[in-house]
């Protein structure tokens, strides 16, 4: 391993670990006013929304192709199927419709 | 019920939560180990970065970036920008936290990507501390397994089920998102149609770490904004 190769990797793991364990550590967010803990309550869902979308419109070349996956996704998760099921069920769905041309 | 039992009850059934993020992360790090490999780096440098970093995005960067021979020093900045979001996240995960050592907070702290994060809030509070730990460990293993996987072989999986996979994180968060909607009603659902919307307002002019950060930012706020204002003209 040449040793800029080793710098970029400690440097990365320092700079990735510090953002996640500084508040855990230095912050007592206890203190903080309700109105602060209440907003840092709602991060979660922000976050998902964030992540979901626009993504998965951008997961595959075609759009429509992110949107099958993620229609399957919702159906799923609203009948209360276990996350490893609406996750599994997303995959065979699309590689199914992949797969489809080629078998007519 | 003793101290002990309770750890391995919560891990194990983190762990068990951790499995679906496995295998969202599995083509993501074969793909990472297989552009890893073309970019010119040793599998120890590859399945090294996978150990000590567990960033996805940040690696992928750093590879484009290692083609471009950029400086250790612009790679790692641009590292810590695209990881700055993580700060909202862990002070989330502080705040439904249950209460634990600073050791154990400062291990557990390691683990929490976006999906790790994503799977363990949406638990209910009080988060127990071993749970994340169990998340994190799976998903953990899955990315370092499977960057050493792809640096070797990153066909492994016939094409059609590389390619559907890469519905796989989206699947998950979609997954993490709806019963929280069902449990707590149009409010969630609200931020995270909020979240998203920034997110693709944000995208325009920010890359994908600021623009993630940028959007929940918002999304919280202007969220609180409306609720206040609600309350106001409720109050009338």
């Amino acid at each position: 391993m040449t040793s800029n190769m080793i710098w970029i990797i400690i440097g990365m793991g320092l700079v990735t670990y510090i953002p996640r364990i500084l508040p855990l550590i230095v912050l007592h967010t206890e203190t903080w006013p309700d109105v602060v803990r209440r907003m840092l309550a709602r991060v979660p869902y922000a976050v998902l929304g964030a992540l979901i979308f626009p993504g998965i419109l951008f997961a595959y070349d075609a759009i429509w192709y992110g949107l099958i996956g993620g229609a399957v996704a919702i159906l799923l998760a609203s009948i209360g199927t276990p996350l490893i099921v609406v996750v599994g069920g997303a995959i065979v769905v699309l590689a199914g419709i992949q797969l489809m041309p080629t078998l007519f | 019920m003793t101290y002990k039992k309770s750890w391995s009850e919560e891990s194990r059934a983190g762990a068990v939560q951790g499995v679906p993020i496995a295998f969202g992360y599995m083509p993501v790090a074969l793909t990472f180990g297989l552009i890893a490999a073309t970019t010119g780096l040793t599998f120890i440098e590859a399945v090294m970065m996978s150990i000590v970093v567990f960033a996805g995005a940040a690696q992928y960067m750093a590879l484009t970036m290692i083609a471009l021979q950029s400086s250790a020093a612009e790679i790692v900045f641009s590292t810590f920008v695209v990881n700055l979001r993580h700060v909202l996240m862990s002070a989330s995960i502080k705040e439904r936290a249950d209460h634990s050592s600073k050791t154990m907070r400062a291990l557990y702290g390691f683990f929490l990507t976006d999906e790790v994060f994503a799977v363990a809030s949406v638990k209910e509070a009080p988060i127990k501390a071993p749970y994340i730990l169990g998340v994190g460990v799976v998903a953990y293993s899955s990315w370092v397994v499977f960057t050493g996987v792809g640096f070797y072989a990153g066909a492994i999986l016939p094409d059609v089920m590389q390619e559907s996979m890469g519905i796989a994180l989206y699947a998950l968060f979609i997954a993490l998102l709806i019963p929280s909607v069902k449990s707590q009603g149009a409010s969630v659902m609200v931020l995270a149609v909020l979240g998203g919307g920034f997110h693709l307002i944000l995208q325009q002019w920010l890359s994908t770490g600021w623009a993630i950060m940028g959007a929940t930012i918002l999304a919280v706020c202007v969220y609180e904004g409306i609720d206040q204002m609600r309350r106001v003209s409720n109050d009338k």
